[in-house]
């Protein structure tokens, strides 16, 4: 073999790399993150893929390379050429290795085929150090009071690389404190290291050049543009990827310390897209929604829009009892187990065709699911109400249901969600359909009004905040908000995302799988599955678009099906 | 294992031999000089550095030193403290620059074990372990310490002002080249 061969094995498009003694093969070019051209994979990424970490805080995989921090300086080297221009090679047959001397930053240098990357020397130790003490300069080190703390990069690092003692002695330099950037972020300019993350991210990302850094040297701050606010839907993720505390956010503002929230993986609701989400909760109170990366579906952002739609959740006036005729008599509240008995009953009595269903395209496929085979038991008509607002390119889209396509999916509507609601209104009005089944919808403002509601014999409510339907509802069975049970959804572009349970239920409420899987069994005979997987199990079998699925086989990040 | 039961002889057998021992102790006892405190009328001093019950401090201007760090509530190995942390629309710390402090903080007297956790960790030397260590209450509540409770028997305690030494810093810096 001569040595030339050596480095021409691997197919071109890949290259091998040794990354702290460890070979990897990592392709040659990566999608740009912004334009999707292949731009050469950088020594960083090589490094990722050889799971070793290199310090840094410019560096973000998703938005364009700035090369500012220096913290993620690495010594290199590359295969030795002879004066043939053919590789020289070591007594042992390996290619002879030429140290750079000088080292490089990982985050923006591309690879070469042969290359040797080395982050653990000395040398290297010495430079993060150094790095890391330049920005401790004029730091305020506000950690206790800094809602970063607990997460911050330069903490990190300060255990790792840092000095117990600083040998600055002159006063710090001090910036402007508790900026009021825009509407939903506070910034500390004392604490940016000025890695412009946030410039870059508001720049490429949202579309909206809002934020920069005036004046120079140690006085260099971070400012939005003169007179105006950093105010669009995605400012929030600025916080999120500032690496330290100075971008923060007004709404988890001085809330809780990072430390103390349990990290729950779930997904956003507010809009079709179906955001992967973190929810961060601490003895059943939701302080914060955080993206979490999913390259199918959002990448490593989420709005703002869907980010702050949790307060909802805590408002003091949720549904919490189950009610029944009987119970409003004796003014107290019913028990599931006889409401259930109850609806189950007269439910199976009702003659064909003689029901009806409103279920929620904000409920979950498995929900769906139980609701169409009611339906399909009982000879019911099914709809949803569709839900829309504006869409924006990014993320936002301008169907606001989480699980349209669910409902779509499991017939329990059609291409044309809320198309089949005037009909029930006539078939109500008519005497025709007689008991009504309401899931999370307030029906009274979308075609079924108060006095429609009226002539029905039996009127079943499931709902999680009051509304004019729970009002006039004759059962009332409270439900769960998507943090406090387990599920799937189906966003726009058909991707089943399974999320988790991250807080208990309100009172009584009980998840709505739960007693709709009972309810089901009672009504239809059958014996269902009364735990979660074994339910989505039976769905993706039963139901055809979702064939193939397995709750197992989702994974974090979900898994595409065709629409 | 068995252990043999030593058989008694005569003279212990007699008991009153025995008797007449124990009343000699006693009353050898009764005429020397009393080693116990006659507690609770006589208190006993605590020596310097003991750990007894944690309370928060105010530094040498009046002003709540804790600012709602909650390191403490984490440390603490019974969990015995909680913090209500200020939120973005609650008080603003009493100090210019210090931005925080907490809404509500709790110590729970019967869970607490005196073990200076609290006080070693904390960044803002804001809670300390004095020196009372018998404490009474007539129902549990009562035994959960409040902030303005918690400040109240800590008083005062003079240190480093850093958060005034930062505001004066800043103060006393020349303006920014340019005016944002
Ligand atoms: S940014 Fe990080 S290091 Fe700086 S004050 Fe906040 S937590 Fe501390
Ligand atoms: S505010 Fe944060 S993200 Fe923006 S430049 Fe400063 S440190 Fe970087
Ligand atoms: S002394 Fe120990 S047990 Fe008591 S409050 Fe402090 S940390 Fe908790
Ligand atoms: S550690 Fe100190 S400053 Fe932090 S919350 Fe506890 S008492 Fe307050
Ligand atoms: S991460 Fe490479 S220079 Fe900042």
């Amino acid at each position: 073999m001569t040595p030339s061969q050596t480095i021409a094995a691997p197919p071109p498009d890949k290259i091998k790399v040794k990354v702290d003694g460890r070979e990897v093969e990592v392709p040659r070019t990566v999608p740009d993150p912004i334009t999707g051209k292949p731009i050469p994979t950088t020594m960083i990424q090589a490094c990722a893929a050889a799971n070793v970490d290199v310090p840094h805080y410019c560096y973000h995989p998703k938005l364009p390379v700035a090369g500012n921090c220096r913290m993620c300086l690495v010594e290199f080297g590359t295969p030795a050429l002879g004066p043939d221009r053919r590789l020289v090679m070591n007594p042992d047959g390996t290619p002879k290795m030429a140290k750079s001397p000088r080292p490089a930053i990982a985050c923006a240098t591309p690879i070469s085929p042969g290359m040797e990357i080395y982050t653990s020397t000395p040398a290297v130790k010495q430079m993060r150090e150094g790095v890391l003490e330049f920005l401790l300069i004029n730091h305020p080190l506000d950690c206790p009071i800094c809602d970063e703390a607990g997460e911050c990069k330069l903490q990190e690092y300060s255990v790792e690389y840092g000095k117990a003692e600083s040998r600055f002695i002159e006063p710090k330099v001090h910036k402007p404190k508790a900026v009021d950037l825009g509407p939903r972020i506070v910034l500390d300019d004392e604490r940016c290291i000025l890695c412009t993350r946030c410039i870059r991210f508001t720049r490429d990302i949202a579309g909206d050049d809002a934020l920069g850094i005036v004046n120079r040297g140690s006085y260099s701050t971070l400012t939005a543009y003169p007179g105006r606010q950093f105010d669009n839907n995605y400012t929030l993720n600025t916080v999120d990827i500032c690496p330290v505390g100075a971008l923060t956010s007004k709404d988890f503002r001085f809330q809780m310390r990072v430390w103390f929230l349990k990290e729950t993986r779930s997904i956003c609701t507010s809009c079709a897209t179906g955001c992967n989400i973190t929810v961060g909760s601490r003895e059943g109170r939701i302080y914060r929604y955080e993206p979490r990366e999913n390259d199918a579906v959002n990448a490593c952002w989420m709005c703002d829009y869907g980010r702050l739609n949790y307060k909802w959740i805590h408002r003091e006036d949720r549904l919490t009892q189950v009610q029944s005729p009987k119970s409003r008599v004796q003014g107290r509240p019913a028990t599931w187990a006889g409401a259930l008995a109850e609806i189950s009953e007269l439910l199976a009595r009702a003659p064909q065709g003689s029901v009806a269903i409103i279920a929620s395209a904000r409920q979950t496929n498995e929900e769906l699911y139980l609701l169409k085979k009611l339906a399909d038991k009982l000879g019911a008509a099914t709809d949803s109400i569709p839900r829309s607002g504006e869409g924006d390119r990014l993320l936002l889209n301008a169907d606001r249901n989480p699980n349209a396509q669910g409902a779509r999916l499991t017939g329990i509507c059609s291409a044309d969600m809320g198309g089949r609601i005037a009909e029930m209104a006539r078939a109500i009005e008519k005497g025709a359909v007689r008991t009504l089944v309401v899931f999370g919808e307030d029906v009274v403002k979308h075609g079924l009004g108060a006095g429609l509601l009226g002539k029905l014999e039996t009127l079943i409510v499931s709902d999680i905040l009051p509304n004019e339907t729970t009002k006039l509802a004759h059962y009332l069975l409270p439900g769960c908000a998507h943090v406090e049970k387990r599920g799937t959804f189906t966003n726009a572009k058909g991707r089943v995302q399974k999320f988790m349970k991250a807080i208990e239920p309100r009172g009584d409420a009980r998840p709505e799988w739960e007693f709709l899987h009972e309810l089901v069994s009672r009504v239809t005979g059958q014996q269902g599955d009364a735990n979660l997987e074994g339910l989505f199990n039976r769905m993706a079998k039963e139901v055809p678009a979702f064939n193939g699925l397995a709750w197992a086989g989702l994974g974090n990040t979900g898994v595409t099906v065709s629409l | 294992m068995i252990v043999k039961r030593k058989k008694l002889n005569l003279w212990e057998r007699l008991y009153l031999p025995a008797m007449i021992g124990g009343f000699k102790v006693t009353l050898r006892h009764f005429f020397k000089k009393k080693v116990t405190l006659q507690y609770p009328e006589e208190k006993w001093v605590v020596p310097e550095g003991y750990r007894g019950a944690p309370y928060l401090v105010r530094d040498q201007d009046g002003n709540t030193k804790c600012v709602s760090c909650q390191l403490c509530e984490f440390v603490c190995p019974p969990k015995a403290i909680r913090i209500m942390p200020p939120g973005p629309a609650g008080p603003v710390a009493d100090r210019p620059n210090a931005e925080k402090i907490p809404l509500e903080f709790e110590i729970n007297m019967l869970r607490c074990i005196f073990c200076g956790f609290c006080q070693e960790v904390c960044p803002e030397e804001a809670i300390f372990l004095m020196s009372d260590y018998s404490l009474t209450g007539r129902s549990r509540q009562e035994m959960i310490y409040d902030k303005e409770k918690l400040l109240a028997l800590g008083g005062e305690h003079a240190g480093i002002q850093k958060w005034k030494k930062k505001a004066e810093e800043a103060g006393a810096q020349e303006s920014f080249p340019v005016k944002i």
